[in-house]
């Protein structure tokens, strides 16, 4: 599946200006509010005609102005999950998840009802009406009505927005899911970073209705310097390693790369098997030497592969810990005063405890995300 | 009791005519009700207003007005009651179908504007995303919008049909007042009141119609509850 757009559209004062391309199975468009998020989906999803431009998905063109073609949305077969879930309220559960079935031909028909029910664990609610269902099991009944209309892309607007932490930690792993274990790419709108790091294979950052970086999610999140400003504290890098051991004990996960080894907890995976985890740059503590009597477990050895210094007090290290990159956000005076440069040998300190759910996800064995691809950037 | 009931033939005709004049109207503004009240409300084009004024006529008017206009188009001898005439056979004037006729006319501004307000109320983005799971826009008003107005819409019948018992001034300019054919509950009371000894009829119609006018409201709210149950808008 390829996503192919570039569109330019004005809605009042707002410019859109965008042009990217995604390969990814879940490709995040990521920025804050009133960056073009929204308008981008809907311009996607076929709520919006753009004023210009071309949006192919799949080989096929969806909208092309040069040529007049503007694919209407019920013909599109585009997944749309929207922030307020939308479900028909005369209808039941299971009426609203058999809605979009009825308009597919027989043929094109690949998800069956059970087996969605089942994904999104929505069988006990099936004879209710959407009135009596809470925010996140509407957002899963959503999912699943947008994925029984056999879709060829999904389209997820915010769908985590408007609930509170508890039920996105409901939702989440069920979007992991369907990332994981269907093969509908989705693009994924989002404002937290978090989400974004944990569920993206590619991400698009937008800015002012433009395209700050889009490229492989590891690569665009070790570039700080383009993450929104509110967000910036939460960058850093993803690293995908192996789940080497568990210690019952302390209840600590061992997992190792080329890296050298990481000690998480809250992970809970069989050894052998993959495991992505966030480094926070604002986590990272950067050493000269290495430490003694130090509680953080974990210590890479590396060298400075670049210091990013701006007007703010920060300096953005990158750390190359043999050939995998962590990032470090440290204040400008400690990167003077411990004489920083790049090809200084340095340790990265991580403290175990930063790791959250959020920040460690495992993943079956052999799917490697993208790391070969390389990050497009938008100059100006 | 059996005073109430104890109706002369004439009296249990403007009974019988009242309710198929009233129900012919309301069934029949129905679907240009529809249309009417979706044009006011989503539509977007030259005259919008004028169309508003147009329905809202009706409402505004001395019913007089309503019915001597009915007469001078609907008549025999009226541009549109002639063109009805001659090629349709179809004859409005001093017939019961021109008392509904007039009371359809009367009651429509009542119908249009109880539809109009439910299809402003329907959450458009529902319809969008019925749009995005591959429904095209007929599917969409048939399978979304509809189902959502149902409720307006019957409360539009109600008031149509309650509007249309209740009609007078212009039914009897249109039609006149003939014992049997246009000659309705209202007309049938206010002819008690105008010879003398009529008071004992003119209240055994009055608390008839008031029987009428109450089954119809009870009968509209037990309807709304249920459709409002079965949609159970959050």
């Amino acid at each position: 599946m390829s996503l192919s757009v570039a569109l330019r559209h004005r809605l009042g004062d707002f410019r859109l200006d965008v042009a990217f391309e995604s390969n990814g199975r879940l490709t995040a468009l990521f920025g804050p509010s009133g960056s073009g998020k929204t308008s981008l989906v809907n311009l996607l999803g076929g709520l919006l005609r753009p004023d210009e431009g071309r949006i192919v998905a799949d080989d096929r063109v969806l909208v092309d102005t040069s040529t007049g073609i503007f694919v209407p949305k019920h013909k599109r077969r585009i997944g749309y999950v929207f922030q307020d879930a939308r479900l028909f309220p005369h209808m039941t559960v299971s009426q609203n998840l058999r809605y979009g079935r009825f308009f597919v031909p027989n043929a094109e028909r690949y998800s069956d009802l059970d087996g969605v029910v089942d994904l999104l664990g929505i069988g006990h609610l099936l004879d209710r009406k959407p009135g009596s269902l809470s925010g996140g099991e509407k957002q899963r009944v959503a999912i699943g009505r947008a994925l029984l209309a056999s879709p060829r892309l999904i389209l997820m607007d915010e769908p985590l927005a408007s609930l509170d932490d508890n039920r996105k930690a409901e939702i989440m792993p069920y979007i992991e899911r369907l990332r994981d274990e269907t093969k509908i790419p989705i693009v994924y709108v989002s404002h937290s970073l978090g989400e974004v790091a944990r569920l993206a294979t590619d991400i698009v950052v937008l800015d002012a209705g433009k395209v700050a970086v889009s490229g492989p999610a590891p690569d665009v999140l070790r570039r700080l310097d383009l993450l929104p400003a509110e967000e910036r504290s939460e960058g850093g890098v993803v690293l995908d390693m192996r789940v080497a051991g568990y210690d019952a004990t302390f209840g600590m996960t061992a997992l190792t790369s080329a890296a050298g080894e990481i000690q998480v907890t809250g992970l809970d995976a069989k050894p052998g098997t993959m495991a992505r985890i966030r480094i926070r740059a604002r986590d990272v503590i950067v050493a000269t030497e290495r430490p003694k009597g130090l509680s953080a477990l974990n210590i890479l050895p590396g060298n400075v592969a670049s210091i990013r210094t701006g007007a703010d007090p920060f300096a953005d290290v990158l750390i190359d810990c043999n050939g995998q990159h962590v990032a470090a956000r440290i204040t400008r005076q400690s990167s003077d005063a411990l004489g920083l440069q790049p090809g200084l040998p340095v340790f990265a300190i991580i403290k175990s405890v930063t790791f959250d759910r959020a920040n460690t996800t495992s993943f079956a064995a052999g799917h490697q995300a993208p790391q070969d691809r390389t990050t497009s950037e938008k100059v100006g | 009791m059996q005073w109430l009931l104890d109706l002369t033939p004439d009296e249990w005709d403007a009974v019988r005519l009242s309710i198929k004049v009233s129900a012919v109207a309301m069934v029949f503004s129905l679907p240009p009700g529809i249309i009417i009240a979706l044009l006011l409300a989503r539509g977007r084009f030259w005259g919008k207003s004028i169309l508003n004024g147009i329905v809202h006529l009706p409402l505004i008017l001395p019913p007089v007005v309503t019915g001597y206009l009915l007469l001078i188009t609907f008549g025999r001898r009226g541009p549109v009651g002639a063109f009805l005439d001659q090629h349709f056979g179809i004859v409005f004037s001093f017939r019961w179908t021109g008392a509904a006729l007039a009371c359809g006319i009367m009651a429509f501004p009542l119908m249009v504007r109880a539809i109009r307000l439910s299809i402003e109320a329907v959450d458009r983005k529902l319809e969008a995303a019925a749009g995005t799971l591959g429904a095209n826009p007929l599917w969409v008003f048939g399978t979304i919008t509809l189902p959502l107005i149902l409720p307006g819409i019957v409360a539009g019948m109600i008031l149509a049909f309650a509007k249309a018992m209740g009609e007078f001034g212009a039914t009897i300019t249109f039609v006149s007042n003939i014992p049997g054919e246009t000659q309705t509950l209202p007309s049938a009371i206010y002819t008690f009141t105008q010879v003398p000894g009529g008071n004992a009829g003119a209240l055994r119609l009055t608390i008839i119609s008031i029987i009428i006018a109450m089954a119809a409201l009870v009968a509209s709210e037990v309807v709304a509850r249920r459709i409002s149950r079965r949609i159970d808008i959050e």
